[in-house]
Protein backbone atom coordinates (compact mmCIF):
# COMPACT_ATOMS: atom_id res chain seq x y z
CA UNK A 1 0.00 0.00 0.00
CA UNK A 2 1.00 3.22 -1.14
CA UNK A 3 -0.59 6.34 0.28
CA UNK A 4 0.65 8.59 -2.51
CA UNK A 5 -0.35 6.33 -5.58
CA UNK A 6 -3.48 5.60 -2.98
CA UNK A 7 -4.44 9.44 -3.25
CA UNK A 8 -3.80 10.18 -7.19
CA UNK A 9 -5.99 6.44 -7.51
CA UNK A 10 -8.74 8.24 -5.60
CA UNK A 11 -9.09 11.67 -7.22
CA UNK A 12 -8.78 9.91 -10.75
CA UNK A 13 -11.37 8.02 -10.17
CA UNK A 14 -13.68 10.10 -7.88
CA UNK A 15 -13.36 13.36 -9.24
CA UNK A 16 -15.48 15.31 -11.53
CA UNK A 17 -18.37 13.61 -13.45
CA UNK A 18 -17.03 10.37 -12.60
CA UNK A 19 -18.47 10.56 -9.15
CA UNK A 20 -21.81 10.50 -11.14
CA UNK A 21 -21.41 7.66 -12.58
CA UNK A 22 -20.67 5.63 -9.41
CA UNK A 23 -23.55 7.24 -7.92
CA UNK A 24 -26.25 6.77 -10.52
CA UNK A 25 -26.89 2.96 -9.77
CA UNK A 26 -27.09 3.00 -5.81
CA UNK A 27 -29.53 5.98 -5.73
CA UNK A 28 -30.98 3.83 -8.33
CA UNK A 29 -31.41 1.27 -5.92
CA UNK A 30 -32.32 3.18 -2.47
CA UNK A 31 -35.37 4.80 -5.22
CA UNK A 32 -36.31 1.41 -5.91
CA UNK A 33 -37.11 0.66 -2.08
CA UNK A 34 -38.26 4.17 -1.73
CA UNK A 35 -40.63 3.28 -4.31
CA UNK A 36 -41.31 -0.02 -2.90
CA UNK A 37 -41.87 1.30 0.28
CA UNK A 38 -44.22 3.55 -0.83
CA UNK A 39 -46.50 1.66 -2.99
CA UNK A 40 -46.50 -0.95 -0.26
CA UNK A 41 -44.35 -3.98 -0.76
CA UNK A 42 -41.35 -3.46 2.18
CA UNK A 43 -41.82 -7.06 2.55
CA UNK A 44 -38.77 -9.56 2.62
CA UNK A 45 -39.84 -11.37 -1.06
CA UNK A 46 -39.58 -8.07 -2.78
CA UNK A 47 -36.45 -7.12 -0.78
CA UNK A 48 -35.06 -10.00 -1.62
CA UNK A 49 -36.10 -9.95 -5.36
CA UNK A 50 -34.49 -6.36 -5.36
CA UNK A 51 -31.48 -7.05 -3.70
CA UNK A 52 -31.12 -10.32 -6.28
CA UNK A 53 -32.16 -8.80 -9.57
CA UNK A 54 -30.70 -5.65 -9.22
CA UNK A 55 -27.90 -4.62 -6.29
CA UNK A 56 -26.35 -8.05 -6.81
CA UNK A 57 -27.47 -8.66 -10.57
CA UNK A 58 -26.84 -5.13 -12.28
CA UNK A 59 -25.32 -2.86 -10.23
CA UNK A 60 -22.79 -4.80 -8.57
CA UNK A 61 -21.35 -5.70 -11.40
CA UNK A 62 -21.40 -2.18 -13.74
CA UNK A 63 -19.86 -0.63 -10.45
CA UNK A 64 -17.16 -2.66 -10.33
CA UNK A 65 -15.90 -2.60 -13.89
CA UNK A 66 -16.36 1.13 -13.21
CA UNK A 67 -13.89 1.49 -10.31
CA UNK A 68 -11.71 -1.86 -11.29
CA UNK A 69 -11.29 -0.87 -14.55
CA UNK A 70 -10.99 2.74 -13.55
CA UNK A 71 -8.53 2.75 -11.53
CA UNK A 72 -5.63 1.58 -13.75
CA UNK A 73 -7.23 1.75 -17.12
CA UNK A 74 -7.23 5.43 -18.20
CA UNK A 75 -4.18 6.19 -17.14
CA UNK A 76 -2.72 3.34 -19.12
CA UNK A 77 -4.49 5.31 -21.67
CA UNK A 78 -2.77 8.33 -21.38
CA UNK A 79 0.10 7.14 -20.29
CA UNK A 80 0.19 8.87 -17.05
CA UNK A 81 1.07 5.42 -14.91
CA UNK A 82 4.71 6.09 -16.55
CA UNK A 83 4.27 9.08 -13.32
CA UNK A 84 3.99 6.30 -11.06
CA UNK A 85 6.20 3.15 -12.32
CA UNK A 86 8.98 5.36 -13.26
CA UNK A 87 9.69 5.42 -9.26
CA UNK A 88 11.59 3.03 -6.92
CA UNK A 89 8.23 1.55 -6.09
CA UNK A 90 7.88 -2.37 -6.81
CA UNK A 91 4.86 -2.95 -9.45
CA UNK A 92 3.04 -5.30 -7.47
CA UNK A 93 2.63 -2.76 -4.12
CA UNK A 94 1.37 0.03 -7.05
CA UNK A 95 -1.54 -2.95 -7.97
CA UNK A 96 -2.18 -3.77 -4.76
CA UNK A 97 -2.62 -0.04 -4.40
CA UNK A 98 -4.85 0.38 -6.41
CA UNK A 99 -6.96 -3.15 -6.12
CA UNK A 100 -8.08 -1.73 -2.42
CA UNK A 101 -8.58 2.22 -3.81
CA UNK A 102 -11.16 0.36 -6.23
CA UNK A 103 -12.12 -2.45 -3.33
CA UNK A 104 -12.97 0.21 -0.96
CA UNK A 105 -14.95 2.17 -3.29
CA UNK A 106 -17.06 -0.53 -4.22
CA UNK A 107 -17.84 -0.84 -0.32
CA UNK A 108 -18.93 2.75 -0.25
CA UNK A 109 -20.95 3.07 -3.73
CA UNK A 110 -22.08 -0.68 -3.56
CA UNK A 111 -22.16 -2.85 0.41
CA UNK A 112 -23.44 0.88 1.98
CA UNK A 113 -26.36 1.25 0.04
CA UNK A 114 -27.38 -1.91 -0.59
CA UNK A 115 -27.81 -2.16 3.25
CA UNK A 116 -29.51 0.83 3.25
CA UNK A 117 -32.07 -0.36 0.40
CA UNK A 118 -32.72 -3.49 2.27
CA UNK A 119 -32.97 -1.77 5.28
CA UNK A 120 -35.57 0.48 4.34
CA UNK A 121 -37.72 -2.02 3.23
CA UNK A 122 -37.13 -4.78 5.83
CA UNK A 123 -34.89 -2.96 8.62
CA UNK A 124 -32.74 -5.69 10.26
CA UNK A 125 -35.14 -8.61 9.78
CA UNK A 126 -33.45 -11.78 9.32
CA UNK A 127 -30.64 -10.21 8.95
CA UNK A 128 -30.99 -9.59 4.96
CA UNK A 129 -29.67 -6.09 4.62
CA UNK A 130 -26.64 -7.69 6.39
CA UNK A 131 -26.38 -10.72 4.70
CA UNK A 132 -26.50 -8.95 1.53
CA UNK A 133 -23.96 -5.96 2.38
CA UNK A 134 -21.65 -8.18 2.93
CA UNK A 135 -22.23 -10.46 0.24
CA UNK A 136 -21.93 -7.39 -2.41
CA UNK A 137 -19.27 -6.21 -0.29
CA UNK A 138 -17.52 -9.31 -0.69
CA UNK A 139 -18.47 -10.26 -4.48
CA UNK A 140 -17.69 -6.34 -5.11
CA UNK A 141 -13.80 -7.40 -3.24
CA UNK A 142 -14.27 -9.90 -6.32
CA UNK A 143 -14.47 -7.81 -8.88
CA UNK A 144 -12.41 -5.06 -8.27
CA UNK A 145 -9.74 -7.55 -8.50
CA UNK A 146 -10.53 -8.86 -11.85
CA UNK A 147 -11.55 -6.00 -13.19
CA UNK A 148 -8.26 -4.21 -12.30
CA UNK A 149 -6.55 -7.05 -13.87
CA UNK A 150 -8.87 -6.32 -17.08
CA UNK A 151 -7.79 -3.07 -17.42
CA UNK A 152 -4.00 -4.26 -16.92
CA UNK A 153 -3.62 -7.33 -19.97
CA UNK A 154 -5.85 -5.16 -22.23
CA UNK A 155 -6.78 -1.71 -24.02
CA UNK A 156 -10.33 -2.88 -24.02
CA UNK A 157 -10.81 -3.55 -20.61
CA UNK A 158 -14.30 -1.44 -20.55
CA UNK A 159 -15.52 -3.49 -23.97
CA UNK A 160 -14.69 -7.01 -22.52
CA UNK A 161 -15.68 -5.98 -19.05
CA UNK A 162 -19.34 -5.17 -20.05
CA UNK A 163 -19.66 -8.01 -22.18
CA UNK A 164 -18.79 -10.37 -19.27
CA UNK A 165 -20.65 -8.33 -16.91
CA UNK A 166 -23.52 -8.65 -18.84
CA UNK A 167 -23.40 -11.42 -20.99
CA UNK A 168 -21.89 -14.17 -18.36
CA UNK A 169 -22.64 -12.28 -15.31
CA UNK A 170 -26.29 -11.70 -15.95
CA UNK A 171 -27.07 -14.08 -19.04
CA UNK A 172 -25.45 -17.04 -18.33
CA UNK A 173 -24.85 -16.99 -14.99
CA UNK A 174 -28.54 -16.99 -14.16
CA UNK A 175 -29.63 -19.08 -17.15
CA UNK A 176 -27.23 -22.40 -17.38
CA UNK A 177 -26.61 -24.40 -14.12
CA UNK A 178 -22.99 -25.20 -14.75
CA UNK A 179 -21.74 -21.84 -15.34
CA UNK A 180 -23.06 -20.70 -12.23
CA UNK A 181 -20.35 -22.39 -10.30
CA UNK A 182 -18.34 -19.78 -11.95
CA UNK A 183 -20.18 -16.64 -11.23
CA UNK A 184 -18.78 -13.80 -8.61
CA UNK A 185 -22.30 -12.64 -7.87
CA UNK A 186 -23.20 -16.18 -7.30
CA UNK A 187 -20.48 -16.28 -4.54
CA UNK A 188 -21.77 -13.36 -3.47
CA UNK A 189 -25.35 -14.42 -3.18
CA UNK A 190 -23.86 -17.49 -1.48
CA UNK A 191 -22.63 -15.60 1.32
CA UNK A 192 -25.64 -13.24 1.84
CA UNK A 193 -27.83 -16.39 2.17
CA UNK A 194 -24.90 -17.81 4.63
CA UNK A 195 -25.57 -14.53 6.56
CA UNK A 196 -29.09 -14.23 6.57
CA UNK A 197 -31.85 -16.83 7.87
CA UNK A 198 -34.66 -15.04 5.09
CA UNK A 199 -36.90 -18.16 3.47
CA UNK A 200 -36.61 -15.95 0.10
CA UNK A 201 -32.30 -15.85 0.26
CA UNK A 202 -31.06 -18.78 -1.94
CA UNK A 203 -28.31 -19.51 -3.28
CA UNK A 204 -27.11 -21.95 -6.13
CA UNK A 205 -23.62 -22.27 -5.13
CA UNK A 206 -22.28 -23.62 -1.53
CA UNK A 207 -20.37 -21.80 0.64
CA UNK A 208 -17.26 -24.66 0.58
CA UNK A 209 -16.92 -23.78 -2.85
CA UNK A 210 -18.15 -19.91 -2.78
CA UNK A 211 -15.28 -19.01 -0.37
CA UNK A 212 -12.49 -20.80 -1.72
CA UNK A 213 -13.23 -19.48 -4.80
CA UNK A 214 -13.72 -15.84 -3.72
CA UNK A 215 -10.06 -16.01 -1.98
CA UNK A 216 -8.07 -17.99 -5.25
CA UNK A 217 -9.92 -15.45 -7.82
CA UNK A 218 -9.16 -12.15 -5.51
CA UNK A 219 -5.64 -12.96 -4.67
CA UNK A 220 -4.75 -14.51 -8.07
CA UNK A 221 -5.65 -11.48 -9.93
CA UNK A 222 -4.09 -8.95 -7.94
CA UNK A 223 -0.81 -11.04 -7.86
CA UNK A 224 -1.35 -11.46 -11.76
CA UNK A 225 -2.03 -7.50 -12.54
CA UNK A 226 0.91 -6.63 -10.04
CA UNK A 227 2.89 -9.23 -12.44
CA UNK A 228 1.92 -8.03 -15.57
CA UNK A 229 3.07 -4.17 -14.61
CA UNK A 230 6.39 -5.54 -13.66
CA UNK A 231 6.80 -5.86 -17.83
CA UNK A 232 4.84 -3.39 -18.77
CA UNK A 233 6.20 -1.95 -22.01
CA UNK A 234 5.93 1.37 -24.21
CA UNK A 235 6.05 0.64 -27.49
CA UNK A 236 5.88 4.05 -28.53
CA UNK A 237 4.43 5.40 -32.10
CA UNK A 238 7.23 3.39 -33.93
CA UNK B 1 27.17 6.87 -14.29
CA UNK B 2 27.12 4.55 -17.45
CA UNK B 3 24.05 3.23 -19.89
CA UNK B 4 25.23 0.04 -22.23
CA UNK B 5 23.45 -1.35 -24.89
CA UNK B 6 25.51 -4.28 -25.91
CA UNK B 7 23.73 -5.86 -29.43
CA UNK B 8 20.67 -4.51 -28.64
CA UNK B 9 17.57 -5.39 -30.84
CA UNK B 10 13.93 -4.99 -30.74
CA UNK B 11 11.66 -6.58 -33.00
CA UNK B 12 7.55 -6.62 -32.92
CA UNK B 13 6.87 -9.74 -35.07
CA UNK B 14 8.41 -9.03 -38.26
CA UNK B 15 9.26 -5.78 -37.71
CA UNK B 16 12.71 -4.39 -36.73
CA UNK B 17 12.38 -1.43 -34.38
CA UNK B 18 16.16 -1.83 -33.29
CA UNK B 19 18.59 -3.77 -34.93
CA UNK B 20 21.82 -4.59 -32.94
CA UNK B 21 22.83 -1.41 -31.17
CA UNK B 22 25.68 -1.21 -29.02
CA UNK B 23 27.04 2.11 -27.73
CA UNK B 24 27.61 3.67 -24.24
CA UNK B 25 25.89 6.87 -22.65
CA UNK B 26 28.46 8.32 -20.20
CA UNK B 27 28.26 11.43 -17.97
CA UNK B 28 27.81 14.09 -20.09
CA UNK B 29 25.01 15.22 -22.80
CA UNK B 30 24.44 12.89 -25.56
CA UNK B 31 21.90 13.29 -28.54
CA UNK B 32 20.19 10.83 -29.97
CA UNK B 33 19.55 11.68 -33.65
CA UNK B 34 17.67 10.42 -35.92
CA UNK B 35 14.12 10.65 -38.24
CA UNK B 36 10.83 9.91 -37.09
CA UNK B 37 10.31 6.04 -37.31
CA UNK B 38 13.79 5.25 -36.28
CA UNK B 39 13.39 3.32 -33.43
CA UNK B 40 14.77 6.24 -31.15
CA UNK B 41 12.06 6.05 -28.71
CA UNK B 42 12.05 2.36 -28.97
CA UNK B 43 15.24 2.96 -27.69
CA UNK B 44 14.86 5.14 -25.02
CA UNK B 45 12.34 2.79 -23.62
CA UNK B 46 14.70 -0.16 -23.39
CA UNK B 47 17.12 2.25 -21.31
CA UNK B 48 14.35 3.69 -19.14
CA UNK B 49 13.26 -0.64 -18.37
CA UNK B 50 9.87 0.48 -20.53
CA UNK B 51 10.37 -2.20 -23.12
CA UNK B 52 12.72 -5.58 -23.06
CA UNK B 53 14.95 -5.85 -25.55
CA UNK B 54 14.38 -8.88 -28.09
CA UNK B 55 18.49 -9.58 -27.73
CA UNK B 56 20.72 -7.96 -26.23
CA UNK B 57 21.25 -6.36 -22.49
CA UNK B 58 20.74 -2.57 -21.42
CA UNK B 59 23.02 -1.98 -18.15
CA UNK B 60 22.87 0.88 -15.92
CA UNK B 61 26.71 0.52 -14.51
CA UNK B 62 26.50 -3.38 -14.68
CA UNK B 63 22.86 -3.91 -13.56
CA UNK B 64 20.07 -5.01 -15.23
CA UNK B 65 17.56 -2.56 -16.36
CA UNK B 66 14.67 -4.65 -17.21
CA UNK B 67 12.14 -5.70 -14.36
CA UNK B 68 14.45 -3.83 -11.97
CA UNK B 69 12.34 -0.47 -10.19
CA UNK B 70 15.41 0.14 -7.94
CA UNK B 71 17.08 1.89 -11.11
CA UNK B 72 14.58 4.71 -11.23
CA UNK B 73 16.62 5.65 -8.16
CA UNK B 74 19.20 6.75 -10.26
CA UNK B 75 17.25 7.69 -13.89
CA UNK B 76 15.09 10.38 -14.07
CA UNK B 77 12.59 10.12 -17.26
CA UNK B 78 11.05 12.83 -19.48
CA UNK B 79 8.24 10.90 -21.67
CA UNK B 80 6.69 11.99 -25.10
CA UNK B 81 3.11 11.33 -24.40
CA UNK B 82 2.33 14.47 -22.09
CA UNK B 83 2.21 11.48 -19.24
CA UNK B 84 1.11 14.44 -16.30
CA UNK B 85 -2.73 14.19 -14.34
CA UNK B 86 -4.26 17.05 -15.30
CA UNK B 87 -6.49 17.24 -12.26
CA UNK B 88 -3.22 18.08 -10.36
CA UNK B 89 -1.62 21.71 -10.17
CA UNK B 90 2.06 21.68 -11.16
CA UNK B 91 2.97 21.49 -7.45
CA UNK B 92 0.97 18.56 -6.22
CA UNK B 93 2.27 16.79 -9.32
CA UNK B 94 6.06 17.41 -8.48
CA UNK B 95 5.61 16.92 -4.96
CA UNK B 96 3.82 13.16 -5.39
CA UNK B 97 6.95 12.39 -7.63
CA UNK B 98 8.90 13.84 -4.72
CA UNK B 99 6.78 11.57 -2.25
CA UNK B 100 7.08 8.41 -4.62
CA UNK B 101 10.78 8.59 -4.37
CA UNK B 102 10.72 8.60 -0.59
CA UNK B 103 12.68 11.99 -0.28
CA UNK B 104 13.29 12.76 3.04
CA UNK B 105 12.08 16.49 2.32
CA UNK B 106 9.78 16.15 -0.20
CA UNK B 107 8.65 19.31 0.01
CA UNK B 108 11.74 20.85 -0.16
CA UNK B 109 12.97 19.22 -3.27
CA UNK B 110 9.87 19.64 -5.23
CA UNK B 111 10.11 23.66 -4.94
CA UNK B 112 13.96 23.28 -5.93
CA UNK B 113 12.66 21.33 -8.98
CA UNK B 114 9.90 23.54 -9.98
CA UNK B 115 12.43 26.89 -9.21
CA UNK B 116 15.22 24.73 -11.84
CA UNK B 117 12.67 24.46 -14.67
CA UNK B 118 11.31 28.27 -14.00
CA UNK B 119 7.89 27.09 -13.21
CA UNK B 120 7.61 28.79 -9.58
CA UNK B 121 4.82 31.39 -10.26
CA UNK B 122 2.32 28.92 -12.07
CA UNK B 123 2.71 25.87 -9.98
CA UNK B 124 -0.76 26.27 -8.12
CA UNK B 125 -2.88 25.76 -11.36
CA UNK B 126 -3.83 23.26 -12.69
CA UNK B 127 -1.58 21.06 -15.00
CA UNK B 128 -4.59 21.12 -17.93
CA UNK B 129 -4.47 24.82 -17.83
CA UNK B 130 -0.99 24.48 -18.37
CA UNK B 131 0.66 25.52 -22.10
CA UNK B 132 2.33 22.18 -24.36
CA UNK B 133 5.82 24.09 -23.05
CA UNK B 134 4.58 24.37 -19.51
CA UNK B 135 3.82 20.57 -18.78
CA UNK B 136 6.89 19.91 -20.31
CA UNK B 137 9.02 21.95 -17.74
CA UNK B 138 6.62 20.54 -15.47
CA UNK B 139 7.05 16.81 -16.36
CA UNK B 140 11.11 17.70 -16.16
CA UNK B 141 10.85 19.00 -12.69
CA UNK B 142 9.21 15.58 -11.69
CA UNK B 143 11.90 13.90 -13.28
CA UNK B 144 14.72 16.34 -11.41
CA UNK B 145 12.80 15.88 -8.27
CA UNK B 146 15.24 13.42 -6.91
CA UNK B 147 18.22 14.90 -8.47
CA UNK B 148 19.20 11.49 -10.47
CA UNK B 149 22.61 11.38 -12.11
CA UNK B 150 21.10 9.77 -15.36
CA UNK B 151 18.20 11.86 -17.03
CA UNK B 152 16.39 10.62 -20.11
CA UNK B 153 14.19 12.50 -22.15
CA UNK B 154 12.16 12.01 -25.44
CA UNK B 155 11.67 14.91 -27.75
CA UNK B 156 11.94 17.11 -25.09
CA UNK B 157 11.66 20.16 -27.29
CA UNK B 158 8.78 19.17 -29.20
CA UNK B 159 5.99 21.92 -28.71
CA UNK B 160 7.95 24.54 -26.98
CA UNK B 161 7.83 27.59 -28.19
CA UNK B 162 11.58 29.59 -29.25
CA UNK B 163 12.18 31.29 -25.58
CA UNK B 164 11.38 27.70 -23.39
CA UNK B 165 13.00 25.65 -25.66
CA UNK B 166 16.13 28.04 -25.30
CA UNK B 167 16.20 28.25 -21.86
CA UNK B 168 15.41 24.19 -21.38
CA UNK B 169 18.93 23.63 -23.77
CA UNK B 170 20.70 25.83 -21.29
CA UNK B 171 19.30 23.42 -18.43
CA UNK B 172 20.46 20.32 -19.77
CA UNK B 173 24.00 21.98 -20.87
CA UNK B 174 24.71 22.60 -17.93
CA UNK B 175 22.98 19.29 -16.29
CA UNK B 176 25.39 18.00 -18.49
CA UNK B 177 28.10 20.29 -17.48
CA UNK B 178 27.52 19.04 -13.69
CA UNK B 179 28.38 15.45 -14.56
CA UNK B 180 25.29 14.20 -15.18
CA UNK B 181 24.56 11.85 -17.88
CA UNK B 182 21.90 12.80 -20.19
CA UNK B 183 20.29 11.47 -23.58
CA UNK B 184 17.65 13.58 -25.65
CA UNK B 185 16.35 12.28 -28.73
CA UNK B 186 15.30 14.55 -31.52
CA UNK B 187 15.09 14.58 -34.86
CA UNK B 188 16.34 17.74 -35.70
CA UNK B 189 20.03 18.45 -36.32
CA UNK B 190 20.22 21.80 -34.93
CA UNK B 191 18.57 21.13 -31.78
CA UNK B 192 21.20 18.08 -30.93
CA UNK B 193 23.92 19.80 -32.06
CA UNK B 194 23.62 23.10 -30.40
CA UNK B 195 23.12 20.90 -27.08
CA UNK B 196 25.30 17.58 -27.03
CA UNK B 197 28.73 17.14 -26.68
CA UNK B 198 27.91 13.47 -27.96
CA UNK B 199 25.87 12.64 -30.86
CA UNK B 200 24.53 8.98 -31.70
CA UNK B 201 22.70 9.02 -35.02
CA UNK B 202 19.48 5.85 -35.17
CA UNK B 203 18.53 5.21 -38.73
CA UNK B 204 16.01 2.71 -39.43
CA UNK B 205 16.40 0.86 -36.62
CA UNK B 206 20.81 1.01 -36.79
CA UNK B 207 23.35 2.76 -35.14
CA UNK B 208 24.51 4.76 -38.27
CA UNK B 209 27.28 7.00 -36.61
CA UNK B 210 28.57 8.43 -33.74
CA UNK B 211 30.89 11.61 -32.98
CA UNK B 212 30.63 14.96 -31.90
CA UNK B 213 28.02 17.66 -33.59
CA UNK B 214 31.52 18.78 -35.99
CA UNK B 215 32.21 15.11 -37.30
CA UNK B 216 28.27 14.24 -37.83
CA UNK B 217 27.59 17.81 -39.18
CA UNK B 218 30.71 16.67 -41.99
CA UNK B 219 29.00 13.15 -42.74
CA UNK B 220 25.93 15.19 -43.57
CA UNK B 221 27.30 18.19 -45.91
CA UNK B 222 30.41 16.54 -47.71
CA UNK B 223 28.15 13.71 -48.99
CA UNK B 224 26.95 13.70 -52.35
CA UNK B 225 23.53 16.07 -52.91
CA UNK B 226 21.64 15.69 -56.20
CA UNK B 227 20.46 19.24 -57.76
CA UNK B 228 17.31 19.71 -60.33
CA UNK B 229 18.32 22.58 -62.44
CA UNK B 230 16.14 24.20 -65.15
CA UNK B 231 17.71 27.23 -67.15
CA UNK B 232 17.38 29.06 -70.32
CA UNK B 233 20.33 26.30 -72.35
CA UNK B 234 20.40 23.20 -70.36
CA UNK B 235 22.52 21.26 -72.87
CA UNK B 236 25.20 24.29 -72.67
CA UNK B 237 25.28 24.46 -68.53
CA UNK B 238 25.34 20.33 -68.72
CA UNK B 239 28.43 20.47 -70.49
CA UNK B 240 30.02 23.41 -68.56
CA UNK B 241 29.43 21.66 -65.42
CA UNK B 242 30.96 18.43 -65.95
CA UNK B 243 34.35 19.36 -66.43
CA UNK B 244 34.52 20.45 -63.01
CA UNK B 245 35.26 17.66 -61.17
CA UNK B 246 32.76 19.07 -58.36
CA UNK B 247 30.28 17.77 -60.45
CA UNK B 248 29.98 13.67 -60.57
CA UNK B 249 27.63 13.13 -63.14
CA UNK B 250 25.14 15.63 -65.32
CA UNK B 251 21.78 13.89 -66.52
CA UNK B 252 20.16 16.07 -69.39
CA UNK B 253 16.48 15.64 -69.21
CA UNK B 254 13.32 16.89 -70.76
CA UNK B 255 12.37 19.21 -68.12
CA UNK B 256 16.21 20.11 -67.01
CA UNK B 257 19.64 18.86 -65.29
CA UNK B 258 19.66 16.46 -62.57
CA UNK B 259 23.32 16.99 -60.99
CA UNK B 260 25.29 15.03 -58.74
CA UNK B 261 27.37 17.19 -56.75
CA UNK B 262 30.13 15.08 -55.09
CA UNK B 263 31.77 18.53 -52.97
CA UNK B 264 28.62 20.38 -52.15
CA UNK B 265 30.73 23.45 -50.83
CA UNK B 266 32.81 23.54 -54.44
CA UNK B 267 30.04 23.25 -56.09
CA UNK B 268 27.83 25.45 -54.89
CA UNK B 269 30.43 27.99 -55.40
CA UNK B 270 30.87 26.77 -59.27
CA UNK B 271 27.31 26.44 -60.46
CA UNK B 272 26.47 30.81 -60.51
CA UNK B 273 30.29 31.31 -62.01
CA UNK B 274 30.03 28.77 -64.46
CA UNK B 275 26.40 29.63 -65.53
CA UNK B 276 27.38 33.35 -65.77
CA UNK B 277 30.43 32.57 -67.65
CA UNK B 278 28.64 30.70 -70.32
CA UNK B 279 25.46 33.23 -70.43
CA UNK B 280 23.03 31.15 -69.32
CA UNK B 281 20.38 32.10 -67.12
CA UNK B 282 19.06 29.58 -63.92
CA UNK B 283 15.59 29.60 -63.71
CA UNK B 284 15.49 26.88 -60.93
CA UNK B 285 18.06 25.43 -58.68
CA UNK B 286 16.83 22.66 -56.13
CA UNK B 287 18.35 20.40 -53.88
CA UNK B 288 16.57 16.92 -54.79
CA UNK B 289 17.54 15.21 -51.77
CA UNK B 290 17.59 17.74 -48.97
CA UNK B 291 15.02 16.24 -46.65
CA UNK B 292 16.28 14.65 -42.92
CA UNK B 293 14.61 11.50 -44.39
CA UNK B 294 18.13 11.48 -47.61
CA UNK B 295 20.34 12.60 -45.62
CA UNK B 296 19.76 10.40 -42.97
CA UNK B 297 19.83 7.23 -45.80
CA UNK B 298 23.26 8.38 -47.03
CA UNK B 299 24.52 7.74 -43.60
CA UNK B 300 23.06 4.15 -43.49
CA UNK B 301 24.48 3.10 -46.56
CA UNK B 302 27.64 4.60 -45.98
CA UNK B 303 28.16 2.77 -43.00
CA UNK B 304 26.71 -1.15 -44.54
Amino acid sequence: MNTVVAGITYRALLGRRRILLLLLLPLGLIGLAILLRVVGSADQRSAVLLMDTFAIATMLPLLGLIAGTGVIAPEIDDGTIIHLLSKPISRPVIAGTKFLVAASVLGLFAAVPTYIAAWLLVRNEDGIAFGFAIGVLVAGIAYAAVFLLLGVITRHAVAIGVIYALVWETLVGTLIQGAQKFSIQQWGQAIAAQLSDSPFVDAKVTLGFAVPALIIVTVGAVLWAGLRLRTFSLTGDE
Amino acid sequence: MKIELAQVSRWYGNVVAVNDVTMTIGPGVTGLLGPNGAGKSTLLHMMAGFLAPSGGTVTLDGTQVWKNHHIYRNIGLVPEREGVYGFLTGWQFVLSAAKLHGLPNPAEAAGKALATVEMEEPKDRRVETYSKGMRQRVKVAAALVHDPPVLLLDEPFNGMDPRQRMHLMDLIRSMGTAGKTILFSSHILEEVERVAQQIEVLVAGRHAATGNFREIRRLMTDRPHLFKIRSSDDRKLAAALILDSSAGGVTLGPDGLDVQAAEFRRFAHLLPRVARAEGVRLHQVSPADEDLESVFSYLINRST
